[in-house]
């Protein structure tokens, strides 16, 4: 708030006789409000209409390929082999599976939806500064020893179903200072910020575990293969 | 055609349109001012941000994604009751007896699982376009109660058909809720109105899923929407970061 920054210009059309004070945070918002503006009539509307019927299309289309399931009348006295939670709620079944249920279902949600409740709130790498650009080394020695936490935790409870996934994030965030690294590929991945690397590992994790849980699981919740066993979606 | 002047000048008329036909300018601000797409949306948009690679559109698809199952809803609403087994019969009522009754449940549910998955990406969008940044933080926030009431919109909607497939999913996931310590038990019993998924759960999922959630859920909404305007219109790609500075 107490830092203001003195902008002269001479292009007399972006900043016509007057001065214009930028508090640091937002200079990037008085940039973007010089782009070109369009009628919301028709260019949005048209835009939103031709996607309404997109939408209605393609799922009347659906709609009439796919019937939704329906089995026999709910029973509390027959428990189904496995008994699946809806499928956004596999990825937390599948956990249930590795942890207790404090754990899977309490504590792991629960800080999954605080971490990005409070995301927009860290002001922190503001100018999206890439990992491994600055000192590679030291972020390199942290994230090892961090990796190495975490995989022997996965390992002691046997999550394969997480631990792989994260030694491959883990691999791509090494990879630019390995020698065989393409220079092309060294330039994107250098600039990736953490909190993408971190968001990237946590969807990666969720999908796989979502995937495992819907195609993967039977009877006992023991693995089977997606052709051996029908799913009710 | 033109209508008569008579019609367009009538008292019923000019209360429903406010403006006159004549090319005032008086006429044109009002005719602008009155809109309600413009009261909805600014006069005036960035090109920039109707690029599809700037929001793939993802909210917008949520939006009308939710009117497609507010409309087949309350259509679905006619042929359901909320007791055991009638709720069941009435599955079997729509497969079989109901014209195109189960094109009108598949046209609820297939919305429905795609819902899920429509708001999870525009949330991944908007977080990997960093379009949660300030001023926008509390509008992420809204966006996060959001996502977490489109899950609970859909699981809830889970029980009704009253099958083998609606009762054990839900029941799973309640059973889930037992395991927090010292508040699970009574937000359990809360939630399904007993110990057991029984006929009060039934209902009190019914009134939940076709009442208070979407209620919540239209009023976050109109919150949300607002508030992108207010916060200076919608958020792209690295706004405050790297490409806009120029260097990507």
């Amino acid at each position: 708030m107490t830092e203001y920054r003195l902008e002269p210009s001479s292009d007399a059309t972006a900043t016509p006789k007057r001065l214009a004070i930028l508090r640091p945070e937002t200079a990037a918002r008085v940039l973007v409000d010089r782009d070109e503006t369009v009628m919301t009539v028709p260019h949005l509307l048209l835009r939103e209409i031709i996607l309404i019927q997109i939408c209605v299309v393609a799922l009347a289309v659906l709609s009439l390929f796919f019937d939704s399931p329906l089995e026999g009348i709910a029973d509390p006295t027959n428990t189904p082999n496995p008994a699946k939670a809806p499928w956004y709620f596999l990825g937390l079944q599948e956990l249930l599976h590795y942890f207790p249920p404090v754990v899977a279902g309490v504590l792991i949600p629960g800080l999954v939806v605080m971490a990005m409740v409070v995301i927009p709130y860290f002001r922190t790498n503001l100018e999206d500064r890439g990992f491994l650009e600055g000192s590679p080394r030291r972020q390199m020695t942290l994230l090892t020893m961090f990796t190495v936490a975490i995989v022997a935790f996965l390992a002691a409870w046997r999550v394969w179903a997480v631990m792989v996934p994260t030694l491959v994030l883990y691999s791509a965030m090494v990879l630019p200072s390995l020698p065989p690294c393409p220079p092309s590929w060294r330039r994107r991945l250098v600039r990736v910020t953490l909190s993408d690397w971190i968001m990237t590992w946590f969807v990666a994790v969720a999908v796989i575990l979502t995937l495992i849980g819907t195609f993967f699981r039977g009877p006992g919740w023991k693995w089977i293969w997606p052709w051996q066993g029908g799913v009710s979606l | 055609m033109k209508l008569p002047e008579s019609l367009i000048e009538s008292r019923v008329w000019r209360s429903i349109v406010r403006h006159g036909i004549r090319a005032t300018n008086r006429n044109r601000v009002m005719a602008v001012m009155e809109s309600l797409v413009l009261h909805l949306h600014p006069a005036r948009v960035r090109r920039r941000s109707l690029e599809a690679s700037r929001t793939y559109f993802l909210g917008a698809i949520s939006l009308i994604l939710f009117a497609i199952l507010t409309a087949t809803g309350l259509l679905l609403m006619l042929y359901y009751h909320p007791s055991v087994p009638q709720a069941y019969d009435d599955m079997k009522e729509l497969q079989f007896t109901v014209s195109n009754g189960m094109f009108l449940r598949n046209l609820h549910r297939w919305p429905a699982h795609a819902m899920v998955i429509v708001v999870f990406l525009h949330m991944l969008r908007v977080f990997y376009h960093r379009a949660y940044r300030p001023p926008r933080e509390f509008n992420w926030v809204i966006g996060v109660v959001l996502l977490l009431l489109t899950l609970l919109l859909s699981y809830t909607g889970y029980l009704l058909p009253w099958d083998q497939l609606a009762f054990w999913a839900v029941s799973v996931g309640t059973n889930m809720v037992k395991a927090m310590p010292l508040l699970g038990p009574p937000i359990r019993f809360l939630l399904l109105g007993g110990n057991v998924v029984g006929e009060n759960a039934l209902l009190r999922f019914y009134v939940l899923h076709c009442v208070m959630l979407p209620l919540a859920i239209m009023f976050l909404v109109a919150l949300h929407l607002w508030r992108v305007r207010k916060d200076g219109g919608l958020a792209g790609a690295g706004r405050t970061g790297r490409s806009e500075r120029g260097e990507a």
